[in-house]
């Protein structure tokens, strides 16, 4: 970065209180460690991190996770948020909510839940959270978050599994009368990465999803927004990623770890944590995040790279991940020299029965086996199983 | 062209809010954040559920007497706003 240009300030805040989830979703973006990252933040240290962001200037905030529910303090956090001035997310699977606690969490001054659920079917919805409860608890909660007239916010996230069954998805969108539905394609980091045979649709799948989508929101036009997410991994060209490294997001982790963007943590940098470093100086003076800012790190093709501003390069968790070098061009974009790295995978689930490999569920027993394991290998491979 | 006879609100969902930091009002939605200029938080700022489109213009005629064809401007906003949501509007009943 250069020097005379200092950032703009954080404009999103996103609390990730806790990795704890009783769900076992095998494309979660959480860290594969997990299990071994503890030492969760103290309720007055979300206090100060919530108080600091927003005077450092940050509007919108998120309660994330894990299932941020598991925390018995988040009513105390959603007040204190609502009260500092935010608009206040609350991004959940439904599991450990309750009549009570939407209740208690409207009286906080909660801002709008985000409800996900893992398909619009119950048998395979249940299969992949890994909870035989899940989904009839989903649609009690949607009820219940209509009834105190939040906005509704509906999550599916899109895979192999799921992606056929989009129309039944949107009619159980119209049916919960959700506001907004977000259709996001399965972004592969964290466990998604390891999953990735299994869950990558085929091309005429998401074709068909797409068409689909856009007869309904030619049908109902405002009455429910539909976001859909592409997935990068079918594109020739990288998502511009956090809108750019330290721009506008900043996370911190469950464990008080500031990131640029939750799976920045893949990344070999040294991220400050919130419990020794205030967030203003993290912010602007940290070599983390500074690291990735302006374009001087770039290295071709993306240096002299016309699309440069607009793409920032794109995703330095997946150069990373999939280059081994965080400073290289994501390899989604065709201009990459890693481009094959993509192109071969999409290429691969074209064919694969994705019955062949069991998914890897995202469970604190896998996690600790991974992190035996090692980034690379899955359990199956390195015969940790 | 809207009837300027219809009553505009904020859609329930939506928060107007001055932020000192970016030196301007924001409307803030779920998951979502638009910076407005001078002229759309003018006019957001003054729809309070009782005054009609006609009446909005009027009023901000009178603050602003250099701007020509305001009716239109306003117009185009509120179009703009009831497509994206932000506003809904409504007969006085
Ligand atoms: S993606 Fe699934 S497993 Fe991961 S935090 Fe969300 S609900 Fe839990
Ligand atoms: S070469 Fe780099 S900057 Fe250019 S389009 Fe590809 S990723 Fe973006």
């Amino acid at each position: 970065m250069s020097a005379a240009t200092s950032p703009a300030p954080p404009l999103w805040l996103l609390a990730e209180l806790t990795y704890r989830c009783p769900l076992q979703c095998p494309y979660c973006s959480n860290p594969v460690d997990f299990a071994h990252i503890k030492e969760e933040l103290s309720t007055e240290q979300w206090l100060q991190v919530l108080q600091q962001g927003r005077a450092m200037g940050a509007a919108q905030l998120g309660f994330s996770g894990g299932e941020p529910l598991v925390r018995q303090d988040l009513e105390i956090l959603v007040a204190e948020g609502r009260q500092l001035g935010y608009y206040t997310n609350l991004i959940t699977s439904g599991m450990g909510l309750s009549r009570e606690r939407i209740a208690s969490l409207k009286q906080a001054g909660l801002d709008h839940i985000q409800l996900s659920f893992q398909d619009s079917d119950a048998d395979i919805n249940n299969y992949l959270a890994g909870s035989r409860k899940a989904f009839a608890n989903k649609l009690e909660m949607a009820a219940a978050v209509k009834e105190f007239d939040y906005p509704m916010v509906v999550n599916f996230v899109l895979h192999r599994m799921n992606i056929d069954h989009i129309e039944s998805i949107l009619d159980l969108c119209v049916e919960l009368g959700a506001d907004y539905v977000e259709l996001a394609n399965t972004q592969y980091y964290g466990w998604a990465f390891h999953n990735r045979q299994q869950l990558l649709p085929t091309r005429e799948q998401l074709q068909h999803a797409e068409a689909v989508t856009n007869a309904y929101r030619e049908r109902l036009q405002e009455r429910m927004k539909i976001y859909f997410v592409v997935p990068d991994y079918f594109e020739e060209r990288p998502k511009p990623c956090m809108n750019g490294w330290g721009s506008i997001f900043l996370t911190i982790a469950p464990d008080g770890r500031a990131l640029p963007c939750h799976s920045a943590r893949v990344l070999p940098l040294d991220f400050p944590n919130v419990k020794t470093v205030p967030l203003q100086e993290i912010w602007y003076d940290s070599p983390g995040f500074n690291h990735f800012r302006g374009d001087e790190w770039m290295q071709e093709p993306c240096r002299s790279c016309p699309e440069k501003k607009k793409d920032f390069g794109g995703c330095r968790c997946q150069a990373y991940m999939l280059t081994g070098d965080a400073s290289q061009a994501d390899p989604v974009c065709s201009k990459s020299p890693h481009h094959h790295r993509v192109a071969d995978v999409v290429a691969a689930a074209q064919e694969t029965d994705p019955e062949v490999q069991p998914l890897l569920f995202r469970n604190p027993d896998n996690s600790r086996r991974l992190a035996v394991c090692g980034e690379d290998e899955s359990p199956q491979d390195c015969g940790h199983r | 062209m809207m009837n300027p006879q219809l009553i505009p609100t904020l859609n329930r969902h939506f928060r107007l809010q001055w932020e000192p930091v970016q030196d301007a009002y924001v409307l803030l939605y779920p998951e979502g954040m638009v910076k407005l200029n001078h002229s759309a938080a003018e006019i957001l700022r003054a729809c309070d559920g009782e005054r009609t489109i006609a009446e909005i213009s009027t009023e901000l005629q009178q603050r602003y007497p250099e701007v020509e064809d305001i009716d239109n401007d306003i117009d185009e906003f509120f179009e703009g706003a009831t497509r994206n949501g932000w506003t809904r509007c409504e007969c006085r009943d």
